[in-house]
């Protein structure tokens, strides 16, 4: 890549901070240069936060469904899988596996769902009826 | 508390935490290009049953931690190294190591790291930064991939420090020992191996999906995943596939702009005149690299779709493998004088 092609196209990262990038110069000698984001990479970025958006929609569906316990709403809302989740709450993958099923969830208790809570930010009223607050 | 530190904005966190952390101690000659080339960094890997973000990993870069770990022994300098399971403790090696003089480097997960914008924070653990001081409860902090210097809550720190899932850091936290004198014929020799050791890791894989085997294996698949995947997954993973090449860090290309400035760093040293030449395969390759991302980007624009143009997809890889085939070949054909 050239210096001069060095693409120029104002990401979200772009507006906090320039990216280095190793391009060379009119002699073919590599040297740094400053990039503000390039297209490919921004649409790449939405590619994958519209598939974001479409999990946490299904993911509200299926709780609505009752297919699944209101956790699986807000691990697809953290980006979590269950090996993070697990992570997070220090419960077992296993146990948090059962966590998503509805009526395990309905059997959790206050202490339980605390955990839950407090990784997901939220009060444990919200947790249950999947009340968002967008800060 | 603030220890007299230089910040250096960097393509890629791990060389860049290398070369500051490195420079601290009076080490001035690791350059960027330096570090990834006397750690040999440049790698692929697919793992297809391995998932980040629901997409399949694919890597660009070795383990976290293992370029750092390579350019010091080349150089003959003593690594601390540690891992905790405790947070406390944790903390309190950390302001040790401060208290000491020590800048230090910290493996984080990106998640929760505030000054990163939204929409950069996926679960991702590999990141790198310095720690270089602190006042009251605030740590100063040197991330290589910002052009300047941020800070971070005792708690915040805590938080990227023991980020969890794949690759989780558990705090773990790394510095060179001070004191080394690193002679220019110990970067020359360092240069030598790293290239060697390069050539060996991306030529002699024995499993399909580690190197220039893998790129090809990758190509392959990918002429596959419009039916196999369905065409709205398909795209989702050739959006990783660009993310993971092109993201933050990589400096364009899947590194390979900054390994082909290796070379002709090299040549400094070694006179050799294959270096130079080598290099510019490097260089096309980056840019095949880019074209391939180009093509990428209309599948998962949707502007593309067709299978005619997963295949073009999949034999820019096949021509990327074959290229960087040759030029490995070539670096480990070398007659180092």
């Amino acid at each position: 890549m050239k210096k001069e092609d060095v693409p120029q196209d104002l990401s979200s990262l772009g507006k906090l901070t320039n990216e280095v990038c190793y391009a060379t110069d009119s002699s073919g000698k590599y040297v740094t240069a400053l990039s503000r984001g390039w297209d490919v990479k921004i649409s790449a970025l939405d590619t994958a936060w519209d598939e974001v958006t479409i999990r946490i929609e299904a993911a509200r569906q299926k709780v609505l469904n009752n297919e699944a316990s209101p956790l699986l709403f807000f691990m697809e809302k953290g980006l979590m899988d269950v090996q993070i989740l697990a992570g997070y709450t220090g419960y077992w993958q296993w146990q948090v596996k059962r966590h998503l099923k509805p009526n395990v969830f309905k059997k959790l208790t206050a202490k339980q769902l605390k955990r839950y809570a407090d990784v997901f930010n939220v009060t444990i009223d919200d947790l249950k009826t999947m009340n968002v607050h967008e800060a | 508390m603030k220890l007299n530190f230089e910040h250096l904005q960097s393509a890629h966190c791990e060389n860049g935490v290398t070369r500051s952390l490195l420079k601290n101690i009076g080490v001035n000659g690791i350059t960027e290009p330096l570090a990834l080339g006397i750690g040999y960094g440049l790698f692929f890997v697919y793992l297809p049953f391995l998932k980040i973000n629901n997409g399949p990993v694919i890597a660009f870069r070795p383990m976290p931690g293992l370029i750092f770990n390579r350019v010091c022994k080349a150089l003959d300098i003593p690594v601390i190294r540690k891992k905790f399971s405790s947070k406390e403790k944790a903390e309190a090696f950390l302001n040790q190591c401060l208290d000491e003089g020590h800048p230090v480097g910290c493996q984080v997960g990106v998640y929760y790291l505030p000054y990163f914008p939204r929409e950069y924070r996926f679960h991702f653990n590999a990141h790198n930064l310095i720690v270089y001081g602190r006042e009251g409860d605030n740590y100063l902090v040197s991330d290589p991939v910002m052009e300047y210097t941020t800070s971070l809550s005792s708690y915040e720190l805590e938080r990227v420090r023991f980020a969890k899932g794949t690759l989780a850091p558990n705090g773990q936290i790394y510095y060179p020992k001070p004191g080394s004198i690193v002679t220019p014929d110990q970067i020359k020799q360092g240069i030598k191996h790293g290239i060697q050791k390069n050539a060996n890791i991306m030529l002699q894989s024995v499993v399909p999906i580690v190197g220039i085997k893998g790129i090809r294996y990758t190509g392959n698949r990918i002429k596959s995943w419009r039916d196999k995947l369905g065409l709205k997954k398909a795209g989702l993973y050739l959006a990783q596939l660009v993310r993971m090449q092109e993201e933050i860090g990589t400096g364009g290309g899947g590194f390979r702009y900054i390994y082909a400035a290796f070379l002709q760093e090299a040549y400094e040293y070694h006179p050799v005149d294959e270096l130079m030449e080598i290099s510019k395969l490097f260089t096309e390759s980056g840019d095949l690299w880019r074209t391939s991302a180009v093509q990428a980007a209309g599948i998962y624009k949707n502007r593309l779709g067709s299978q005619e143009d997963f295949n073009t997809m999949g034999d820019y890889l096949l021509e990327i493998a074959e290229l960087e085939r040759k030029a490995f070949t070539a670096l480990k054909n070398i007659k180092w004088q």
